[in-house]
């Protein structure tokens, strides 16, 4: 459980007095802006927009519900945030104006915190994409699918095969990484930004 | 000034003060260190406006020949008028009574004891220095004219009419459509009773119609008010009809005879048609057609002229202009009703691009025996009778992007709908889409029961979107509501034939305007302001116009005929009266100093400063004036001044609030 | 009208077609675009994935980059995923406090600082029709796009959760709108703005391939002859992946996705080869052969006369 001083980021309460949070509150002081997440009404308009609603453990509604009953291990256990696409239907369609899509990007970094949930894919995924950004400051497909592929599909890597042929024929893949001018800048920038979050618990 | 008698009096309110405010030092401290400026007794008691605090009061002005007094207690705006009876019954002028806040001022919004106590006491000096220059003053009465207008012809207003009329009043009702009935004209059932709308209202609208205290107007808009309470000036433009209303006997060839057919908007919401002259619906009171001149042959190319060919009593009058009405009253009624949300708005519900999407409206319309299907439920075909139907509540409602409020009516409406269908298409699947059930009125949760009995399929959900993009097999050709079942804990996609969407109430589009002619204040929604939400929901913060229905919020029919009748009951109690008292707290212009510039003419927001040409001189009518300052500050001559109000009255109290009368006098220790 | 200018990873490479056909549309449209100094990879969805500040403090990076252009305000994003997240950043670091603070200290340590507001982002549909204007795309077009049938298709990222508010979430119509005035036509394709998946053919192919799937079908089922993108995500998994789809759910679509930019440059009366055309997966030959082809008329439906059509009228709807 994060130990965080109350009154951050709420307006209600304005001691400043330490005490353990509840995770609705843990959710909403790690959701950047004001997510507005206790305003729900537990509509269902969320999930009944949602494109990947049927592949989920929960809806995003249910999901919801359960961090205001501080159902943490299974909230992050949960599929959810991972079969979140980020289309914003949710969010523009809430009538409480909640930032839902913030707040699965939100649930996504606790849940890889806390190591609860099973499938390791779609965190691989997002691992393999950021080790190239962060090495070379430009995205980098090839090294992303190989090392993927190899690693959670190499069976699957023979029915890939036609669309990697395709898009090396097509050219529309580099074979080598490349690197913006300033990585060292930006080493020190995401260093220092990692440095900061673990501090300040932000 | 001659010396004063000051009582201070400083109410404990419970705890609601003394729980902040140490009362009972207050009190001394105003005994002592305000005994030099007049204070001959300051008292703290639980509940000053309890009988017995308000004895404690008058028997000091009896015995101790109390001049002024300050109560220090709640604010005004609940019990000035308390104390200052309470003063008038032991003899003392009201108006040399102060009641000064050190509740909602202080003890409600400060959590510092000490402090609070503090301004306690500056507040109570405020007050007893500005009562030092209070004058004793005498309202003013105003004979209240015993016609009353009432704009809106809906259920509200017809109800304010004949209960109006009946007591042997003269009314007006000023109605912008042809015939009176509003949007209960259109109808078909009510809920939870499922009477038919038309019959139980077609003989309210008859007795409205044939009684000899109500001049109906319809065809007709109120253009200016002037006046002030008991005796207002209206001006209404009667449009002009076309039509010779002591020649037509309403047998309605005319309608039948017009070639130019056009979409009705209003009353068939779209869904039907009507002709260039026309009566909305047969049942409308009066009976006389209109001519839409917009749309009619003769007044686009000047030839057809066929109703007038076919008229037998030669009633046809093109040449007919707007008539400009004056007519006096003592006090006005506004019951004009809502409009409906635009589902336009809300794109991914598919209303106007897919067809089998209706509003509430056009349902109503479809299901009335007397609507453009003759009461057959079909889709937009015209044939097809709809096999599986969703009904959508909440649109446009409880959404912060479109209107925060709940609309009181739709999970009703939509339960009878539900019904509706069943009956009208035997053997259709009903689907109900809903957040939660709001049922509170007699018989209402009994309607639901009822839903339930029928078979109505509900679904705790917020229909996500209404699309005829077919994903899966079985949904080819149909229209898709995507939802999430909340209780199941699964997104679904049910196909039908048919989704009627439940839209919000929303106020009148000119309502705002129709407001600023009034001189009365719209809510952030657009709704009408009543003077109380809680206790006062038909009056204004204008005295002498009054609201009813919906047009101070989305209401059922039980409800907006309640407010209309309360409405009356309120007016026939001012027009029994006789003359109503208005607030002598009223603004002066001094002559001597008025230099005629007329800058507070045209800043008054009552038109209640009139300007004397041959005196050079402007003049404040006292009869509309309501006090609200705006000319006193504005004048650069200083030449106003408001009773009550006064320049002195004000910086006397700043100098009390800090406490610079204090070192004035010698204090005791 | 000069703009600062932020490609892209994708347009480096995967989606060249979409950087070369930009650029040829640029110099009659008479946009001058400057590429932002050393910028970096946006992050796309996986970084804010799994971290916040971090996050932020690498997209900020490239605010700051663009910032030192000086008085280009405006940067062009012909991608929709990097246009949200740049716009999202510049939001919310003008908005939280403590996120800015971070950040900052973090981009001191590149030798970099940025004030919120300094740089607006902009997607490239944006400045083309607003900016640029129908009227003056319309003078350009010298072989009209007679005979397509062509299916817009947003994505979900240009118009939510709707940055700037320049076209509707749900219901959008400035690509409508563009492709009209370029002569094709345009059917209304209810699934427009609905989103291509991302990243989700990866993580899970089924859920992937089923919202490819819905998109195929759905512009096939209007028989339209092309998709037209507006974001590399988007045309990569409509296009790179259709055969996959295809082989997924047995069907055999070939439905050709293209950028709006290329087909720009084909009513402009440009080259195809210059274009970009060629590196598509689903071939743009047939959509090609067929401009300019009359389309046999189709058969109208049998007029029912005034006294047998009991339909009911239809709600207004205002100007598209």
């Amino acid at each position: 459980m994060t130990i965080l001083t109350v009154g951050s980021s709420h307006a209600a309460s304005p001691q400043a007095v330490s005490k353990p949070l509840t995770f609705l509150e843990e959710v909403e002081a790690a959701t950047p802006g004001n997510s507005r997440l206790s305003m729900c009404i537990q509509c269902g308009t969320c999930g009944g927009s949602c494109p990947s609603a049927a592949d989920m453990d929960h809806t995003p509604r249910q999901i919801f519900a359960m961090i205001r009953a501080g159902l943490r291990d299974e909230v992050l256990s949960s599929n959810t945030p991972w079969f979140c696409v980020s289309c914003y239907y949710c969010t523009v369609r809430c009538p409480q104006e909640i930032h839902i899509t913030d707040i699965m990007y939100t649930l996504k970094r606790l849940s890889v915190q806390a190591r609860k949930y099973d499938d390791s894919r779609a965190p691989d995924f997002s691992r393999q994409f950021i080790t190239w950004v962060e090495n070379y400051g430009r995205a980098y497909e090839l090294g992303l699918m190989s090392l993927f592929i190899l690693r959670h599909n190499p069976f699957g890597a023979i029915r890939m095969a036609p669309m990697g042929m395709g898009m090396v024929t097509k050219g529309r893949l580099d074979f080598t990484p490349k690197s913006i001018k300033g990585i060292d800048g930006l080493k020190a920038i995401l260093a220092k930004a990692k440095e900061l979050e673990v501090s300040n618990e932000v | 000034m001659s010396e004063q008698r000051i009582g201070v009096y400083v109410c404990h309110c419970g705890s609601n003060i003394a729980g902040m405010v140490d009362v009972a030092d207050v009190a001394q401290w105003a005994a002592g260190h305000l005994k030099d400026r007049g204070v001959v007794i300051a008292r703290d008691y639980k509940f000053m406006c309890s009988s017995t605090g308000q004895e404690l009061i008058e028997k000091d002005i009896k015995d101790l020949g109390l001049t002024r007094v300050v109560v220090a207690a709640c604010s005004p705006h609940l019990h000035e008028a308390t104390f200052r009876k309470a003063c008038a019954n032991a003899g003392l002028n009201p108006y040399l009574c102060e009641l000064v806040s050190i509740r909602e001022q202080d003890s409600w919004v400060h959590t510092d004891r000490a402090a609070a106590t503090e301004k306690a006491k500056a507040i109570v000096s405020g007050g007893v220095e500005r009562v030092r220059y209070n004058e004793p003053l005498e309202p003013l009465t105003v004979p209240i004219h015993p016609a009353t207008l009432i704009v809106g012809g809906g259920i509200a207003g017809i109800q304010a009419a004949l209960e109006i009329a009946d007591a042997g009043f003269p009314v007006y009702l000023v109605e912008k459509e042809p015939s009176i009935g509003g949007h209960m004209a259109q109808f078909d059932k009510t809920f939870p009773t499922l009477d038919c709308s038309a019959c139980i209202l077609t003989p309210k609208m008859v007795s409205v119609g044939s009684h000899p205290n109500i001049t109906m107007m319809t065809w007709s808009e109120v253009e200016k008010v002037e006046g002030y309470v008991g005796n207002f000036t209206v001006t209404v433009r009667k449009k002009a009809r076309s039509v010779n209303t002591d020649l037509c006997t309403g047998c309605g060839v005319c309608q039948e005879k017009c070639p130019r057919r056009v979409i009705d908007d209003v009353y068939e919401a779209g869904l039907g048609y009507r002709k260039a002259i026309y009566t909305p619906f047969p049942q409308a009171v009066p009976k006389w057609p209109v001519i839409d001149r917009e749309n009619c042959i003769f007044f686009e190319r000047g030839t057809c002229k066929a109703c007038q060919k076919f008229c037998p009593t030669g009633a046809i009058a093109f040449e007919q202009q707007d008539e400009i009405v004056t007519i006096n009253v003592g006090n006005i009624i506004l019951a004009t009703g809502f409009d409906l949300f635009d589902p336009r708005r809300i794109p991914q519900y598919g209303y106007g691009r897919l067809a089998n999407v209706f509003t509430s409206l056009e349902f109503e319309r479809l299901s009335n025996a007397a609507g453009p299907t003759n009461g057959h439920v079909v889709l937009r075909d015209g044939v097809t009778e709809p096999q599986q139907v969703a009904i959508v509540h909440c649109v446009g409602s409880r959404d912060r992007k479109y209107n925060n409020y709940c609309s009181n009516i739709c999970c009703m409406q939509s339960l009878k709908f539900a019904h509706l269908v069943k009956e009208h298409c035997p053997g259709a699947t009903v689907y109900q889409f809903y957040i939660d059930m709001r049922t509170p009125s007699k018989g209402y949760d009994e309607f639901y029961q009822r839903g339930l009995e029928e078979g109505t399929l509900f679904v705790r959900g917020r229909v996500a979107e209404v699309t005829d993009a077919a994903r899966l097999p079985g949904e080819e050709g149909k229209l898709i509501v995507q939802v999430e079942d909340t209780l199941a804990g699964k997104q679904r996609r049910i196909p039908v034939d048919m989704v009627i969407l439940s839209c919000g109430l929303e106020p009148r589009r000119g309502a705002k305007e129709l407001a600023k002619v009034f001189g009365i204040s719209c809510s952030a929604d657009g709704w009408y302001i009543e003077k109380h939400p809680k206790l006062d929901p038909i009056a204004t913060m204008t005295e002498g116009i009054f609201i009813a229905g919906c047009a101070q919020g989305p209401k059922d029919i039980p409800a907006s005929v309640a407010q209309g009748a309360a409405a009356a009951a309120r007016v026939l109690g001012r027009i029994q009266q006789k003359q109503i008292a208005l607030e002598p707290i009223r603004a002066t212009v001094n002559e001597d100093k008025c230099s005629g510039c007329r800058v507070c003419n045209e800043l008054c927001p009552y038109n209640a400063i009139v300007f004397h040409a041959d005196r050079g001189v402007s003049e404040v009518n006292p009869a509309l004036c309501q006090g609200c300052g705006t000319c006193v500050a504005a004048c650069p001559a200083g030449a106003i001044s408001g009773t009550g109000f006064s320049n002195e009255q004000i910086f006397a109290q700043l100098d009390g609030l800090l406490m610079n009368n204090i070192s004035k006098s010698s204090v005791p220790a | 009208m000069k703009y600062s200018f932020f490609p892209g990873c994708s347009l480096e490479r995967n989606a060249a077609a979409y950087l070369q056909s930009t650029l040829a549309i640029a110099k009659p449209l008479d946009l001058d675009f400057q590429e932002v100094e050393d910028w970096n990879c946006c992050g796309a969805t996986e970084y804010i994935s799994l971290n916040k500040t971090a996050a932020f403090a690498l997209i900020a990076r490239n605010l700051a980059q663009a910032a030192k252009a000086d008085g280009l305000k405006e940067m062009a994003v012909p991608c929709s995923a990097c246009y949200l997240n740049l716009r999202k950043v510049d939001k919310y670091l003008g908005e939280d406090a403590r996120l800015y603070k971070n950040v900052s200290t973090a981009l001191a340590a590149g030798g970099l600082s940025y004030q919120p507001g300094s740089v607006t982002a902009r997607h490239l549909l944006d400045i083309v029709v607003n900016d640029v204007g129908y009227s003056a795309i319309q003078a350009k077009v010298t072989k009209p796009l007679k005979g397509l049938r062509l299916a817009p298709y947003y994505g979900c990222f240009i118009v939510r959760p709707g940055f700037g508010e320049w076209d509707s979430q749900e219901y959008p119509t400035s690509l409508d709108r563009l492709l009209k005035v370029l002569g094709a036509e345009v059917i209304d394709f209810p699934m427009k703005a609905h989103c291509c998946g991302g990243h989700m053919t990866q993580v899970s192919e089924a859920t992937g391939m089923e919202m490819i799937r819905r998109l195929i079908k759905g512009a096939v089922d209007y028989r339209a002859d092309a998709i037209v993108t507006v974001c590399p995500m988007c045309q990569m998994n409509l296009d790179a992946f259709q055969p996959n789809m295809n082989r997924f759910f047995r069907t055999s679509y070939q439905m050709p996705i293209l950028y709006f930019t290329q087909m720009m440059g084909i009513a402009f009366g440009m080259d195809a080869a210059a274009l970009g055309f060629g590196s598509e997966f689903i071939s743009a030959r047939p959509v090609l052969a067929k401009i300019g082809v009359e389309a046999p008329p189709e058969q109208p439906a049998p007029k029912k006369s005034r006294r047998d059509d009991k339909s009911l009228p239809m709600p207004k709807m205002g100007e598209q």
